[in-house]
């Protein structure tokens, strides 16, 4: 099965129903953490795919580098030192966007296409339409979206919806020297993992597990973790991922409410013409402006 | 490698130590993940530090830096007093039941002749007890207290597990945990392969670090096996090409060897080394050394070369010593060096102790620099601030900077870590001036040799005799240079099994070594790479990789020396009978008239197995030597010493003062007085590789400094407390030699060891910055490290050495 639909399931701030002529395979990235040696090929996969240059930074006393996303840097590692029964971890977590199947990004976004879902599952930004509101960000249950101060437009990981378009897997999954990095349809995806998990289980981690968050309705990019059972141990991966009351107040329960006021505002518009007439300027405030000059 | 990159995947343990490989071997680690995933493969990582490699290992146990012969003596003692070894390989594939000198011995510390002036020893004694049949004498019972076994026994047996604790730091419970993983690949069907490189290089005694881990792999019958060997991870891509081309001043194409100073006779310099066999039936493979010379010399002089002439031997040059990098340096520093010529190398950073890298360069007349960056070497002249504090007034030193282009701008076979030749095209013209390094030598040579033309000049003959046969003499071509390293025959080269057949018509190439002659009638550029290019064509160019033994060993990938041999010393995967050792990874075997198999084999292709000839056809005893004779600086047996600069100043495996460091390296002696003691350098130093940049070269990329944009330090929390510096801080970290200030890391997977009842800390210093390219300006790190090294190979101290540290 093809992977390389570009229909468009879902389309920021738009009603228009979206096409369902294709069947399209749910695509998956699949990080495990337990095979990743935190070599940053990805980082740099990503930055020549994307032609994404970042500044050249500081060290802030750790080796991540850069230290946090930014909006030229769209994947980054994360490490965390974590001592388990007196021995050490060095858990190194890829970050970057999950591309959830119940994007908050999307359901906050009020510019209508800044940010879409294809069919395969990959949450992209199209910029040309983003107005820098920063909504996504609030939205976002993973802390991911930067917003440039250059175009102050959002920036993120587009899953290489551009390679994945035309049947390449995304550059990160290309440049992983160890096979960390999968990718494949999402129940491909999900049956290696478990062939992982039971090897790690033999291992000894009793824990280890799929990340794939209910709470925002499972995501196309999971995580086998050795501690599936404490998330928060990589630098923070949310226990339980959930979009923000804000957003889903805003674009749930008052969205219909927020839709009829809209509605009632221009209706009221189209009263008042009727019944009014068009705003003409009178003859004398036009020859007053005339006189006065630019 | 023994081995090579995919066979890592047959491995039922990974022993990764004295490396990195997660960080410095990415791409290759893939398949230390693989044998993990479908082997179910165990990865135990020891190292001072907790690396990217530990972060996915199933076992870690720290290490103090410089200790490992105490800990690999450890596991032989283990695996000797337990009696974990592959019995019947170690009886039948090795020198156990060998018997020794008398006048051998070891007595506190040392081997019997150290002559304590001249820093060496006397080895006349480091031999075996030869019959009257001129063969070794044996006691196959292993009683004789002075057979191998008998010895090794006695001499490890000093490296108990608490020994280990002392020495090292690492817990018994640690050590003996790591034993207990190794140990159970003595069983002949558990395979365990060891992935090493700078981590043991990088010492005073780094060859008997990885001698001691070839003995292990030995005793455990782990060596020619699917999934075992010793693996060096080569750390420039194509170092392994240098070593086979001989670019080291001892040595000739094909690991050959320079005649001393004392060789010019040329009969006795070839006797010397064509090894007559110590064992009834053994091959001896270097009885061939007369081939391959003279066909070397054939292909450097042509028709010059001559039986009357003893094929130019006059005009090789005769070595007084060994001039390795740190020796030419130390000239250079004394002022006995006019011109220095650095090509694709960066001494500035890349030698030890850059204050005396650095005003030894000043004392030229004359530096070239062929690289296609700007190195720091060729502006040591220049003053970058504190990183490169100098007064270029005071120095007149010519620099001329050649700009080479890089691999990916010419044609070429690169040689891997797994001794595979493969071809790669040329992607790009290199930019502006730029040119081939092929082309910068051709160039210099055919100017040269112009010169010695017209001018004349002392000793001319070698430089106008060399026979340069190229299409265009200024730029030959890489097929050209190809072909003349793998050999071709000068005349019409008679069929040996049928004299009435002509087996290679003059002109054509030879299909490998065993078709070389030592009668001028061949020519061969480096014995080891013949049969890279046939009349077939180019093998390095093949790209099949059709695996169909499924064990990974694509013949038809590229071309692997010697043969196309994937695994050496392959005959001791089967055994002795000639049945493989463990069927279901079977590599050669005897199928009753021929070996067979999925490799090609590492033996005399028809030898019955039931005549006796050992697996180890290298070696004139045809088996593998844990007793290493006299081919060793410090001894027949792996000892443990101290680095020179030792964090608890002495050595508990004796209490002899000459023996705390290895009593045979060769220390310059003002070098010796730039040592540190702890008392004011407490911690123990370590250099290290990141994987976010290649040595000093990255640091010109963008993409690589944004990775890693600044030099740092990395120490543990306990010691970072007790100096009152937090992550993040500016640090300055001090040698006996010099200073270097950057960003503190402050770390878990540092942790302090108790070693001799004393606490020892390690500071952690990658390399890679310095005051040239696109990432933040830093200290080249070699400004802290000591300038000696291995008693044999002289690679430096790298990675044990005394720093103390404080906040900026």
């Amino acid at each position: 099965m093809a992977l390389q639909s570009l229909d468009i399931t879902r389309r920021s701030a738009t009603t228009t129903p979206s096409p369902s002529a294709r069947s399209t395979e749910e695509v998956a990235k699949l990080i495990d953490v337990t095979t990743c040696i935190g070599c940053k090929a990805c980082q740099a996969a990503c930055m020549e795919w994307n032609d994404l240059r970042d500044q050249v930074g500081v060290n802030v006393g750790v080796i991540d580098n850069p230290p946090d996303l930014t909006e030229e840097s769209w994947t980054v590692m994360r490490y965390a030192e974590h001592e388990e029964n007196g021995n050490l971890e060095w858990l190194i977590r890829k970050d970057g966007c999950m591309h959830c199947a119940d994007p908050g990004c999307l359901k906050a976004c009020p510019a209508p296409g800044a940010i879409v879902q294809y069919a395969n599952g990959i949450v992209d930004f199209h910029e040309e339409n983003c107005i820098g509101c920063g909504y996504c960000i609030t939205g976002c249950p993973f802390n991911i979206p930067r917003i440039s101060k250059k175009d102050h437009k959002v920036y993120k990981c587009t899953l290489c919806s551009d390679r994945v378009a035309v049947g390449l897997e995304p550059a990160c999954i290309k440049a992983c020297p160890t096979g960390a990095l999968q990718f494949g349809t999402k129940q491909d995806m999900k049956d290696y993992a478990a062939e992982r998990i039971t090897d790690l289980k033999a291992r000894g981690f009793a824990n280890a597990g799929l990340y794939d968050p209910p709470g925002v309705g499972g995501t196309h990019v999971m995580y086998v973790l050795h501690h599936a059972d404490r998330p928060e141990l990589y630098n923070d991966l949310p226990r339980k991922p959930a979009i923000s009351p804000l957003v889903s107040f805003w674009k749930g329960a008052t969205k219909p409410l927020a839709n009829a006021i809209l509605a009632a505002l221009a209706l009221g518009g189209i009263i008042h013409y009727v019944t009014q007439g068009p705003n003409e300027v009178s003859k004398e405030l036009e020859k007053e402006e005339e006189e006065n000059g630019p | 490698m023994t081995n090579h990159w995919v066979d890592i995947r047959n491995a039922d343990v990974v022993l990764v130590m004295g490396g990195n490989a997660a960080e410095a071997h990415p791409c290759g680690f893939k398949w230390v993940i693989e044998a993990k995933k479908h082997r179910g493969a165990k990865l135990v990582v020891v190292d001072p530090r907790f690396t990217r490699s530990a972060s996915v290992a199933d076992y870690y146990a720290p290490i103090r830096t410089g200790t490992d012969i105490a800990f690999l003596g450890g596991v032989i003692n283990y695996l000797l007093a337990q009696d974990k070894i592959q019995h019947e390989y170690v009886k039948n594939y090795t020198d156990f039941s060998f018997l020794v000198n008398d006048g051998f011995n070891f007595d506190n510390g040392l081997f019997s002749g150290y002559d304590p002036a001249k820093r060496s020893y006397d080895k006349s004694t480091w031999h075996y007890q030869i019959g009257p049949d001129g063969y070794v004498k044996t006691d196959p019972t292993l009683q004789d207290p002075r057979c191998v076994y008998q010895l090794m026994k006695s001499h490890y047996g000093r490296y108990t597990p608490e020994m280990v604790e002392r020495v090292c730091g690492t817990t018994k419970e640690q050590f003996l945990k790591v034993c207990e993983i190794m140990a159970s690949t003595a069983a002949p069907d558990r395979a365990m392969t060891i992935m090493y490189a700078l981590g043991w290089t990088q010492h005073s005694v780094g060859s008997e670090m990885i001698r001691a881990g070839a003995m292990v792999q030995l005793l455990l019958g782990n060596i020619g096996m699917a999934g075992g060997g010793m693996n060096a991870l080569r750390g420039h891509s194509n170092i392994q090409g240098l070593t086979d081309l001989g670019l080291l001043s001892n040595l000739l194409p094909g690991y050959l060897t320079l005649p001393g100073e004392k060789e010019t006779d040329y009969k006795a310099y070839i006797a010397a080394r064509a090894l007559k066999p110590l064992r009834p039936n053994q091959l001896s493979y270097w009885q061939n050394y007369e081939k391959f010379h003279v066909s070397l010399m054939k292909s450097w002089f042509g028709k010059a070369a001559t039986q009357d002439n003893d094929w130019c031997f006059d005009w090789l040059p005769k070595l007084d010593k060994v001039h390795d990098m740190l020796q030419v340096f130390d000239d250079m520093h004394q002022g006995k060096v006019n011109g220095y010529f650095c090509q694709g190398f960066n001494p500035l950073g890349s030698a030890p102790n850059k204050a005396k890298v650095s005003t030894a360069l000043a004392k030229l007349k004359y530096l070239v620099v062929i690289d296609p960056l700007a190195t720091e070497t060729s502006e040591f002249w220049k003053n970058f601030g504190p990183y490169n504090d100098v007064d270029p007034a005071k120095i007149q030193t010519t620099v001329f900077r050649l700009p080479s282009g890089c691999f990916a701008e010419e044609d070429g076979s690169l040689v891997n870590s797994a001794r595979w030749l493969q071809w790669h095209w040329k992607g790009a013209e290199p930019p502006g001036e730029g040119r081939t390094d092929i082309e910068i030598m051709a160039g210099l040579f055919t100017r040269l040799r112009a010169l010695y033309k017209t001018g004349g000049g002392a000793f001319p003959d070698p430089i106008l005799n060399l026979d340069w046969p190229y299409r265009v003499p200024e730029a030959p071509g890489a097929d050209e240079l190809a072909k003349e390293y793998s050999g071709k025959a000068l005349v019409d080269l008679p069929d040996p099994k049928d004299k009435t057949k002509v087996l290679r018509k003059a002109g054509e190439q030879l299909d490998g070594f065993a078709q070389l002659q030592a009668d001028g009638t061949t020519a061969c550029g480096c014995w080891l790479f013949s049969g890279s290019w046939t009349q077939a064509g180019n093998q390095m160019a093949r790209r099949d990789n059709a695996d169909p033994w499924g064990n990974g060993e694509t013949l038809g990938w590229a071309w692997s020396w010697p043969a196309n041999r994937r695994i050496m010393y392959n005959r001791a995967s089967a055994d002795p009978a000639g049945n493989p050792w463990n069927p279901a990874k079977r590599q050669i075997w005897w199928n009753g008239s021929a070996w067979v198999g999925s490799d090609v084999p590492d033996y005399k292709p028809d030898e019955d197995p039931s005549l006796g000839m050992g697996p180890f056809i290298m070696n004139p005893e045809g088996v593998a030597r844990f007793f290493a004779i006299d081919k060793m600086a410090e001894g027949p047996f792996p000892e443990h010493y101290e680095p020179f600069e030792t964090p608890i100043g002495t050595n508990p495996l004796n209490n002899n003062p000459r023996a705390v460091s290895n009593p045979a390296a060769r220390v310059f002696k003002a070098d010796m007085e730039q040592f540190g003691t702890a008392k004011d350098f407490p911690y123990a130093g370590t250099s290290y590789r990141l994987t976010e940049h290649f040595h000093f070269w990255t640091k010109h990329c963008r993409i690589n400094a944004i990775l890693q944009p600044q030099q740092f330090v990395e120490l543990g929390e306990e010691l970072a407390k007790e100096k009152g510096i937090k992550a993040g801080d500016k640090v300055k970290v001090r040698s006996n030699r010099g200073q270097i200030v950057a960003v503190a890391v402050v770390t878990k997977r540092f942790r302090s060891l108790m070693v001799d009842g004393k606490k020892v800390h390690h500071v952690g210093v990658p390399i890679h910055w310095g005051f040239k390219g696109e990432a933040k300006p830093g200290y080249l790190a070699n400004t802290l490290t000591p300038f000696v090294g291995d008693a044999n190979a002289q690679t430096p101290e790298f990675k044990s050495f005394l720093v103390t540290i404080e906040k900026a």
